[in-house]
């Protein structure tokens, strides 16, 4: 599903070069549920943004889906996002302005699915998270959990090979948060690949495998559960 | 992603910003309102001042004495010997002295234009009596204190009653209404029906306007008015020993220099118009911009799902294209109210030019791109992983 061979990136700082990310060479197989943990300046949000394809390494080879996108341009990797990758944020980022319906129809109409099978198909997404009756609210008629619900359904609607999550979690109590991981689990039940990059150790253990990384480099590799 | 959802998005945008859409429509609806009210104004003006030159014909030849000569003068009788002598290409003519005057009847006034000629005027002028008689020859060379009113000055003067036969007065002097003008405009102020006629000789006196300078005469045919301008030009060069001393020209040529007028005129407005549509535009760039930065955030989270460049740029582009295009209709809709309004109030005819209707809704669309591109490739170019923490 994923592999990435000797991932660098490298960011110019002035006379100094940060290595965020100094050979990561990882697979990740399909339906797996791979928890990505590391503090803070680790290059864990860097590898997800190379992993999301909104970002580019340095160097070395990223295969998604039987697929090299190390090397593809903007409108590529935004086909690439569009169809391959379900993305969950930890800011949810929801678009304050459109209803939970239109928010979540809107991977659906960049990708070209028209009128009445977009509006069933987000429908059906946000009926399988548990909002089937809050389909006109507004983002911010909805709780935190409710809202990463909301873009959990996103992430779902064009039934991407992988879901990707950053720090789900990290803006929710602990009661809501273990929903949305619930939600995950259920997900990988039903034979999903899903990434999910936290710091949260009590989060990362729930998942199948954890890979911890540090300075940019993998320091720890385990099954869990 | 098709154009309709494009729209949608953009006009989902544009009423979720109500206010701040319409202030920035308001440069396009002032511009474009401008612009039409301008071109129906210039057009309705022209309308009416050529519908009356080309109504008189080509065959009117005007001369107007601009300088004095110390030996000898030209006098009118020489004009009408001149005028005998030259009657193969001149059919009529007629001196003319005009004044402006305060006309009584009784408690009711009117300001109007006094105009001094002989019987012929009516022929040169088309336009005869539709009441009494006009002056004649005898009245002119009696010095009669007689009056021909145009049907604005006899509504006004009289009220309806039939005003041949009564007096009226200015200058200090008493003059019998002898016929009412054929009405020619609607008996509107300012215009043919809006004069009082008299004797030249009684003019003379009583507008203490001894030498007279303008003279009009007509053609015989519409072929002999070159022919007699030519006489009348080297005639009065003989006299006057330059040419300087006087102008001779014709309907056509009025015609031809309104025309160059108006052609100025419309650069003018144009020119105007223009500007302040570029001002209107450099507001939509301004307010653009503004929404890009606010909505980096957003561009961000559609570029993360999968929008492309494209995708950002039309949304954006289509956003100032609805804006500048709802402008522009609601400027038109804002330009004909004003056009019917001075139309109502008669100060010029109202005239809808489609046209420029068409041309300043286009120019309205092409603002739309011309300072919608800037912003929107800039909105479309944003890194989607900075756009995503942009606060």
């Amino acid at each position: 599903m994923i592999r990435t061979e000797n991932l660098r990136k490298y960011y110019s700082m002035g006379d100094n070069t940060v290595k965020a990310l100094d050979g990561i060479s990882l697979n990740i197989s399909k339906g797996s549920f791979v928890a990505i943990v590391g503090p803070s300046g680790s290059g864990k949000s860097t590898l997800m943004n190379i992993l999301g394809c909104l970002d580019v390494p340095t160097s070395g080879q990223y295969y998604l889906d039987g697929v090299e996108v190390s090397s593809m341009n903007d409108n590529q990797l935004a086909r690439i996002r569009n169809e391959k990758i379900g993305f969950v944020f930890q800011g949810f980022n929801l678009i304050s302005k459109l209803t939970a319906l239109e928010n979540v129809e809107l991977p659906l109409i960049y990708a070209g699915i028209g009128g009445r099978r977009r509006m069933q198909l987000a429908k059906e997404a946000l009926e399988s998270v548990g909002l089937g009756n809050r389909l006109d609210h507004m983002p911010t008629e909805l709780s935190g959990g409710q809202q990463q619900r909301v873009a959990i359904a996103r992430a779902l609607v064009t039934n991407p090979p992988l879901i990707l999550a950053d720090e789900p979690t990290g803006n929710l109590d602990s009661h809501s948060g273990q929903e949305i991981i619930d939600i995950f689990k259920n997900l990988h039940s039903l034979g999903n690949t899903i990434v999910l990059i936290t710091h949260d150790d009590h989060v990362a253990m729930q998942a199948k495998r954890v890979i911890r990384i540090l300075d940019g480099t993998i320091v720890d590799d385990r099954e869990v559960g | 992603m098709g154009i309709w959802q494009a729209c949608r998005m953009a006009i989902k945008s544009i009423r979720s910003n109500k206010v701040r859409s319409f202030l920035t429509m308001l440069g396009v609806i002032i511009g474009v309102a401008a612009v039409i009210t301008a071109v129906a104004f210039a057009q309705g003006s022209t309308q009416s001042i050529t519908e009356r030159i080309s109504s008189l014909g080509t065959e009117l030849i005007q001369v107007s004495i601009t300088g004095f000569n110390t030996n000898r003068d030209v006098t009118w009788e020489d004009i009408q010997e001149f005028t005998y002598e030259n009657s193969d290409a001149i059919a009529a003519m007629s001196p003319l002295v005009t004044s402006n005057a305060m006309v009584r009847r009784g408690r009711n006034t009117v300001n109007t234009t006094i105009r001094g000629v002989t019987a012929d005027y009516s022929m040169i002028q088309k336009q005869d009596v539709q009441q009494g008689r006009y002056i004649s020859d005898v009245d002119s060379d009696f010095r009669q204190p007689v009056a021909v009113i145009g049907s604005y000055v006899a509504s006004k003067l009289f009220e309806g009653e039939d005003p041949v036969g009564q007096s009226i007065k200015f200058q200090n002097r008493v003059f019998t209404v002898v016929g009412v003008l054929q009405e020619l405009n609607g008996s509107q102020q300012g215009t043919e029906d809006d004069q009082i006629i008299i004797p030249v000789s009684t003019a003379q006196r009583v507008l203490r306007n001894a030498y007279i300078r303008n003279y009009n005469f007509l053609a015989a045919s519409p072929d002999t008015v070159d022919d007699a301008m030519e006489r009348i030009e080297s005639y009065l060069t003989e006299i006057y020993g330059s040419e300087e001393m006087f102008r001779v020209f014709n309907s056509e040529q009025m015609l031809e220099t309104l025309n160059s007028v108006t052609g100025i005129m419309m650069t003018v407005l144009g020119g105007i118009a223009a500007i302040s549509l570029i001002v209107g535009g450099i507001g939509i760039m301004n307010i653009m911009l503004v929404s890009v930065t606010e909505r980096t955030r957003e561009i961000g989270i559609r570029k993360a799902i999968g929008a492309k460049r494209i995708n950002i740029l039309a949304q954006f582009l289509i956003e100032a294209l609805i804006v500048t295009g709802m402008g522009g209709v609601l400027g038109q809709i804002l330009g004909s109210g004003a056009i019917w309004t001075l139309g109502r109030l008669g100060i010029v005819p109202a005239v809808y030019s489609p046209f420029w209707m068409m041309v300043s809704f286009l120019i309205s669309l092409f603002i739309g791109v011309v300072f919608g591109i800037f912003p929107a490739n800039k909105a479309a170019r944003l890194n989607p992983i900075t756009a995503l923490r942009h606060e």
